[in-house]
C-alpha cells in the first residue's frame, strides 16, 4: 500500500513549482499556468486525504475548486487578451500603472 | 515494491518533472503542452487513490477546457519565445527562490520523516474508499449535502462568462 506521505510530498514540490513560477517568471500567461498547477496540487492534497479518510467530502471540494478555476480561467484570460490590447505587450514588468 | 507502487512512482515523476519543465520553458506553448503533460499524469494518480470521478473530471476540464483555452490565447496574441530566462533575475529573484525551496524542505520533513502520528496511521486507505469515489456516490453527497453551493456555483459561472465577455469586448467601457 502507497502510504499517503507520498502523495502529500508530491503535492508539496508540485505547489512550491507554481510558487517559484509565479516568483521568477515575468510573463503573465505562464504565471496564471503556474497558479493552476498550484490549484492542482492542493486538489491532490484534497483527494488524498478524501480517499484515506473515507469521506467523500474532500472530492466535493474538489469539484468546488475546479469550478472556480474554469471561472479564473475565463476572466483571467480576457485580462490578459485587454492588457494585451492596450500595451502590446503581456511581460508584467510593462504593466506598472498601479504601481505606487 | 508492490505493482501499484511502481506505477505511483512513474506517474509521480511525470508530474513533478513536467511542473519543472513548466516553468522554465522560454516558449508559452511549451509550457502549455507541459502543464497539460502535467494534468493527465495527475488524473492517473486520482485513479491510484480510487477517485474515478475526480479523475475524468481532471481530463475534461482542465486538460480539455481550461488548457485549450490558454492554448487558444498564446496562438491569438502570437507571443514570441522569451529571451534567455537567467538575463532577466535579479538578486531578489533568487532570494525568492531560495526561501520558496526551504519552505519545501520544511514541509517535506514535517511529513514525511517526522510525520504525525495520525499520518502514521494513515499507511493505507480507507475500507470504503473505492466506492467513495464513484459517480454515483459523489452524486449522491453532491445533491443532498451540497446542493446550495452546487446551485450557488452555476452563478459564478454564469458571472465569470458574463466578465469574460465584457472585459474581452472591442471597446473597453
Amino acid at each position: 500500500m502507497i502510504p499517503i506521505h507520498y502523495y502529500l510530498i508530491l503535492s508539496a514540490v508540485m505547489f512550491i513549482t507554481g510558487v517559484v513560477g509565479v516568483l521568477t517568471r515575468r510573463n503573465a500567461i505562464i504565471i496564471f499556468m503556474c497558479i493552476e498547477l498550484m490549484l492542482n496540487s492542493v486538489n491532490l492534497t484534497f483527494v488524498a486525504f478524501s480517499s484515506y479518510l473515507g469521506n467523500a467530502t474532500g472530492q466535493m471540494f474538489v469539484f468546488f475548486v475546479m469550478a472556480v478555476a474554469a471561472a479564473e480561467a475565463a476572466v483571467g484570460l480576457a485580462i490578459v487578451i485587454a492588457l494585451f490590447r492596450n500595451k502590446q505587450t503581456v511581460n508584467i514588468n510593462d504593466v506598472n500603472i498601479l504601481k505606487w | 515494491m508492490s505493482s501499484e507502487m511502481i506505477v505511483f512512482f512513474i506517474l509521480a515523476a511525470v508530474a513533478a518533472i513536467s511542473g519543472i519543465l513548466m516553468i522554465t520553458r522560454a516558449n508559452p506553448v511549451n509550457s502549455a503542452l507541459l502543464l497539460i503533460l502535467n494534468f493527465i499524469s495527475l488524473a492517473g494518480i486520482y485513479l491510484t487513490l480510487n477517485a474515478q470521478f475526480v479523475a475524468i473530471i481532471q481530463i475534461l476540464v482542465y486538460a480539455g477546457a481550461i488548457m485549450v483555452l490558454v492554448l487558444f490565447v498564446i496562438m491569438l496574441l502570437n507571443l514570441q519565445d522569451e529571451g534567455p530566462l537567467r538575463e532577466e533575475l535579479s538578486k531578489r529573484h533568487y532570494a525568492n527562490v531560495f526561501f520558496a525551496l526551504a519552505v519545501l524542505a520544511l514541509i517535506i520533513e514535517v511529513l514525511g520523516w517526522q510525520g504525525g502520528e495520525t499520518l502514521n496511521a494513515m499507511q493505507q486507505m480507507a475500507p470504503n474508499a473505492v466506492q467513495n469515489g464513484m459517480v454515483q456516490n459523489i452524486g449522491d453527497v453532491l445533491f443532498t449535502s451540497y446542493v446550495f453551493p452546487f446551485e450557488v456555483t452555476s452563478i459564478l459561472l454564469l458571472a465569470a462568462m458574463i466578465g469574460a465577455v465584457v472585459l474581452a469586448k472591442k471597446r473597453f467601457p
